[in-house]
């Protein structure tokens, strides 16, 4: 999925507009309806994402579910983000950048020992910019609800003969994906902080979050 | 760490459509037998005396570069912990990011079939046979995570699309885990959701639980890359 299309929503007219600086995170819930833009306002930014069903945060976005019922590991305009009952909790109405990963996972401190050696244990990681967010948020979220999430703008090619690389994003400054709500979805976000791997081009920048309602 | 106890080599079968919980102790190993070939067998893996510690496709897929699983790959946790290695297999390739039947799926595919039917050949997806063993050690929906698929492939081409293997796993095909940490292993054997076969075949599949021994200093799946040696010294280190 590459396919790139532009979305006619005015700026103007979104209800909600905050800029989220990197290592940064932002929970929110989105009613049925509602459009969230996710814009890459410097490049190469991974923005780590989670989406639960908002009257049921057992029943959460699937990666695999999703990517099988797609038949393709990317995530692009058309894809339909299922939650674990098979139904699509947002789908992706409008995407400048042409493929976002959801097989890359969250960082976290210990992912980061493992990949990058014991000196990173202390850099901040999205995994913990989550647990804070859940904590804040409350209603009983917590670790267990860190599954699978989304990478938008984030590069994470597999090959044919079973490997995978983190390589170079190909989102540029400016460059923004949409998601229409199917129901009513709470969406938690963590700008990435990574500065060990080429997902943020070694310099985590901000992102704007724009919503406009349904009606 | 745990003393040497002579225990006899256990050899179980699992039926097609079965399941089974069960805790593989550290310096253990389990190998799974496609008896007839063509089964899939559903798994996750939950560290014994913290389940909230659990099996990450993610973290196990980026820290070796890889996207299937296959000899010489270790399975992490979400703590950056080795809890199994894949030390043996005959298949190449095993499934980890395209998940596992459910209720919906199996009706619409396959039609579904009652007890009350069909008796002990009626349909259950891994779904629910995956929340049953899950909730018998306390666990729920919220513990799902990505599964491995024992004995699929689902082939990925240049652009990322997805086509299932058909004829991937001979009989007699085998894996071998040995675990790193005691570990909670849940299986359930259902067909993978993407086989195209028209009927509902659910394949037996054997299991052998030994002794092993621990991974030496030459460990080829330790030795794999300073990713994994770094996983193997957080296991080992839980062990002080």
């Amino acid at each position: 999925m590459s396919t790139l299309a532009e979305s006619g929503r005015d700026p103007a007219l979104a209800w909600l507009e905050c800029e989220l600086p990197a290592g940064e995170g932002w929970t929110h819930e989105l009613a049925a309806g509602s459009v969230l833009r996710i814009v890459d306002l410097h490049g190469n930014q991974a923005v780590d994402t989670l989406f639960f069903d908002a009257h049921n945060y057992a029943n959460r976005y699937s990666a695999v579910d999703t990517i099988r019922e797609q038949g393709s590991t990317y995530l692009g305009v058309g894809s339909r983000l299922l939650a674990l009952d098979g139904e699509p909790l947002v789908s992706i109405v409008a995407d400048t950048c042409g493929r976002h990963d959801t097989l890359g996972g969250a960082c976290s401190q210990e992912s980061n020992v493992v990949r990058y050696g014991e000196h990173t244990r202390h850099m901040h990681a999205c995994r913990n910019t989550f647990l804070a967010q859940a904590l804040r948020w409350g209603r009983g979220l917590d670790k267990r609800d860190l599954t699978a999430n989304i990478n938008f703008f984030m590069n994470v090619p597999l090959t044919p003969d079973g490997d995978l690389d983190f390589a170079d994003g190909i989102s540029a400054p400016g460059r923004y994906v949409e998601l229409a709500a199917d129901r009513d979805t709470l969406v938690l976000i963590s700008n990435c902080p990574q500065l060990n791997n080429p997902c943020n081009g070694y310099d985590p920048t901000p992102v704007r979050l724009l919503v406009w309602s349904g009606a | 760490m745990h003393a040497a106890v002579d225990v006899p080599k256990l050899d179980l079968t699992l039926p097609g459509g079965g399941s089974l919980a069960r805790v593989c102790r550290r310096a253990s190993a389990l190998t799974l037998v496609d008896l007839e070939g063509g089964a899939n067998v559903a798994a996750l893996l939950y560290l014994a005396k913290n389940p909230l510690e659990r099996y990450c496709m993610p973290d196990t897929l980026k820290a070796q570069h890889v996207s299937r699983l296959t000899s010489g790959v270790a399975l992490y946790s979400d703590m950056g912990r080795v809890l199994a290695s894949i030390v043996h297999d005959s298949c190449g390739w095993h499934d980890t990011i395209t998940g596992h039947t459910t209720p919906a799926l199996l009706a619409a595919r396959w039609g579904p079939r009652s007890y009350q039917q069909a008796r002990n050949e009626c349909r259950r997806s891994a779904r629910e046979l995956l929340l049953i063993e899950l909730a018998k050690h306390g666990l729920g929906p919220r513990d799902l995570i990505a599964n491995i698929n024992f004995f699929t492939k689902v082939a990925i081409g240049a652009d990322g699309e997805l086509s299932y293997v058909r004829e991937h796993s001979p009989p007699a095909a085998s894996v071998t885990l040995r675990f790193e940490l005691d570990t909670l292993v849940v299986l359930a054997s259902t067909p993978h959701p993407l086989d195209p076969d028209e009927q509902w075949r659910p394949r037996p599949v054997g299991l052998v639980i030994e002794h092993a021994a621990q991974a030496a200093e030459d460990d080829p799946v330790r030795r794999a890359c300073p990713e994994n040696e770094r996983g193997f010294a957080a296991s080992e280190a839980t062990l002080l």
